[in-house]
């Protein structure tokens, strides 16, 4: 049986050991979001209130999609390219975080909470400017002319 | 006043009756008046509108004005849709296509001719009959397209396809067009440039061919009797590819 200073003293140890990686993120509870374009301002909010969008994004994408694929409905609100074009902003190099890394705005928080998104199986993760530059770069055979059969 | 008792009942009930079927009407017309549309008037559609079936989107490509050599459609869907580049680990027949040059040579007279073969947009698309998750689709404006939300990549509509249109995407793909998503593991083909559609101008293909002066493409609306593409059809008609399959497709082709 114990003392109580003995127990006294595995409970700071204990404790202490617990509360190490709790330090190493001393500061930072969650994930950061980059910064967005300056689109929203303090008279203009952007498309729904953070909360709002914080919990239902997901709720109006999967609405919106059906709406313009199936339907033809185009409006600029909920929709991803718009989204995408003024979320994801380049650094002060002019360079591009690319999904997965914790500076592109999505997976700044989706890898935070891992939740898998496949929307960028088939989306572009880019505004369209910048992936247009990307694109010329990255394939020098860009203007084939033969193609598949 | 020697109105006997039945009279007056009789009386009342032809009353009661005649307004009986007064409101009755009245209700009926309420009910379908908004659905009755009495005049529509031709208009652009604006982002926010549905595609209608008062449009059917069509395709009219003269043969004789297609030069055999010649692939500035093919080049056009490749720039606007961005495929055809980066394939490189996909064989020939692998590799994405969603429009191609077929050249016909009759064994006859030995007559060669050439035409861009895309999707034909037919209006019972047997692509869309056999999807096992209705991701083949065909829209109220008549175009057929693919929604890779919901496609499992199973290729039914690829077997289904008469025209050989669908391609299946065997490879992960970069930096996408935000009008044309494209992913690994779905279908994709032709889908007549439906955000160009939306937004009142031709596919890419028609305005390429349109712009170095080949004339062989006109786009336009099969239902609309003014349209180019309808006056053109009833002037000189336009045959289906497979007509014998009964698809009433919406790419019609002159001089084959």
């Amino acid at each position: 049986m114990m003392s109580f200073r003995q127990f006294a003293k595995h409970l700071v140890i204990l404790v202490g050991l617990t509360a190490l990686p709790m330090l190493s993120n001393a500061g930072e509870l969650g994930p950061v979001p980059p910064k967005a374009k300056m689109k929203a301002s303090d008279k203009t909010e952007c498309v729904e209130p953070v909360g709002v969008m914080r919990k239902n994004h997901m709720e109006f994408l999967l609405h919106k999609r059906d709406e313009t694929m199936r339907e033809g409905v185009r409006t600029k609100k909920h929709s991803l390219a718009e989204c995408i074009d003024c979320h994801v902003t380049p650094n002060n190099k002019g360079q591009f975080a690319r999904f997965g890394d914790d500076k592109h705005f999505c997976s700044s928080c989706h890898n935070f909470a891992a939740v898998n998104v496949d929307c960028f199986d088939c989306h572009s993760d880019l505004p369209e400017d910048a992936a247009k530059k990307l694109r010329s770069k990255k394939n020098p055979h860009q203007n084939m002319t033969e193609g598949g059969k | 006043m020697s109105i006997s008792e039945n009279q007056m009942d009789k009386n009342h009930a032809n009353t009661y009756r005649r307004k009986f079927l007064a409101q009755s009407a009245a209700v009926a017309g309420l009910a379908i008046a908004p659905g009755i549309v009495l005049n529509q008037v031709a208009h652009a559609k604006s982002d926010a509108d549905k595609a209608s079936s008062a449009n059917r989107w069509g395709m009219l490509i003269d043969t004789n004005k297609c030069n055999k050599g010649c692939t500035d459609c093919v080049t056009a869907c490749k720039t606007e849709n961005a495929w055809g580049a980066g394939e490189t680990h996909s064989s020939k027949e692998q590799q994405a296509q969603w429009i191609r040059k077929v050249t016909i040579t009759d064994k006859q007279t030995g007559h060669v001719q050439s035409l861009p073969l895309m999707c034909q947009h037919c209006e019972t698309a047997p692509c869309v009959d056999v999807c096992p998750t209705g991701a083949s689709m065909k829209r109220e404006d008549g175009i057929v397209q693919v929604d890779k939300h919901t496609c499992i990549g199973c290729r039914y509509c690829m077997m289904a396809c008469p025209y050989k249109a669908r391609s299946f995407v065997h490879e992960k793909i970069e930096l996408q067009k935000p009008t044309a998503p494209r992913g690994i593991g779905t279908v994709e083909s032709c889908n007549m440039c439906a955000h160009r559609v939306d937004q009142g101008q031709d596919p890419a293909c028609v305005e390429a061919c349109s712009k170095a002066e080949h004339g062989a493409m006109i786009f336009g609306d099969l239902k609309d009797a003014n349209s180019a593409i309808s006056k053109e059809l009833k002037k000189h008609g336009g045959k289906q590819i497979r007509a014998d399959l009964g698809l009433n497709t919406g790419v019609r082709y002159q001089g084959l």
